[in-house]
């Protein structure tokens, strides 16, 4: 019994780890180049600098939206393991 | 690691970390745990401040040199109505309140992430509430609530624009056009198509929103378990990345609902 909670728990670090480490890469490449693109415009055109700016933080907090939902199911795998509590469930009966 | 808490009315120290950890995670509910009240509670006390300080706003008004809250009010408005212009293009009298509530409302509750974690629970504590999470919108719930509205307001919009027999025409008529037997045969994944741009839309809204305010919760409940000299090092910059996290959450949820009410009433 042990030994399968450990084996769960032992899982459940890494997945989370997995999830959060390749979110943060996919959203810093995304940043990188939204940041790169937008230096050049601005650097090209100055005048249109405010708009584009707006939209560099509309398109920023879309970048962010799919590597924070993987960070609230990493989360939530960490402080509340459904998976450690199916074990635990089936364990009890 | 322990921590040192003063023991609050009928509830013992948190004794490990993980403790402290889960009772600031754990919500106010009803007794047969079926609803947040906390979430309720705060998220309808702001709103109410919310339409106070706006209706204060509105009442004194004037026309020559604005005072203070006139003047901030005007800013939000003017950001506000920035984004409607540049992406909403059909004449509606509902989309600008919409924008300004969904704004304002979500940046006040977002902003209760700004008080120390311990404060309101310790405070509620005094009054025997031993649960209590004060950050609505880091509640899945309340930004499912949030978002299911805007999925309505988009089926609305669309059918005030296109009528309801036309909207239902374009569901099984978009993205792909056809005529004859290949309109037959393409409505199926027509609709499919559509249903999931329309389920899609509501659910990363909110997961978005949830996502960034629960993480950022939960930082500083990490960095509330740090010894108190290390507490200032990194929870002074987290907390102000947080301002920019809170601000750019809110005008993403308010900008994404106009562009996605902007497509509702698009015609093809």
């Amino acid at each position: 019994m042990q030994a399968l909670i450990a084996q769960v728990q032992g899982m459940t670090v890494l997945a989370a780890a997995i999830i959060i480490g390749l979110g943060a890469i996919g959203t810093a490449l995304g940043f990188a180049i939204l940041g790169g693109k937008f230096l050049e415009a601005s650097a090209r055109q100055p005048e249109l600098m405010p708009q584009l700016q707006t939209k560099l933080f509309v398109i920023a907090g879309l970048l962010d939206a799919i590597s924070m939902i993987g960070v609230g199911v990493a989360l939530l795998y960490t402080f509340n393991n459904p998976f450690l509590n199916a074990i635990i469930a089936a364990a009890g009966k | 690691m322990t921590t040192e808490h003063a023991v609050e009315a009928g509830h013992g120290a948190p004794a490990t970390a993980t403790e402290y950890i889960q009772h600031h995670l754990s919500h106010l509910r009803t007794d047969d745990n079926s609803f947040n009240l906390d979430t309720f509670w705060i998220s309808a006390a702001l709103g109410l401040v919310f339409l106070f300080v706006f209706w204060m706003a509105s009442r004194k008004a004037t026309a020559g040199v604005p005072g203070k809250l006139q003047n901030f009010v005007e800013f939000v408005m003017e950001i506000v109505n920035d984004t409607i212009n540049s992406a909403f293009h059909v004449k509606s009298a509902v989309i600008a309140p919409l924008a300004i509530t969904i704004f304002v409302w979500v940046w006040l509750l977002n902003a209760m992430d700004f008080l120390p974690v311990d404060l309101l629970p310790k405070l509620f504590g005094f009054l025997g509430v031993h649960k209590l999470r004060v950050v609505p919108t880091a509640d899945v719930n309340h930004t499912f609530g949030m978002s299911f509205g805007v999925m309505l307001c988009i089926i609305g919009f669309s059918i005030k624009a296109k009528g309801a027999i036309g909207w239902g025409k374009e569901l099984f008529s978009a993205p792909f056009h056809a005529h004859g037997f290949m309109a037959i045969v393409l409505a199926p994944i027509n609709f499919i198509f559509q249903m999931i741009e329309l389920l899609a839309k509501p659910l990363s809204l909110s997961l978005r929103l949830f996502g960034n305010m629960y993480a950022g919760e939960l930082i500083f409940i990490l960095i509330a378990l740090l010894p108190w000299w290390a507490q200032w090092l990194l929870g002074g910059p987290w907390a102000i990345f947080h301002i920019l996290v809170v601000t750019l959450q809110a005008f993403v949820f308010m900008a994404l609902t106009v562009v996605y009410l902007s497509l509702a009433v698009e015609k093809h």
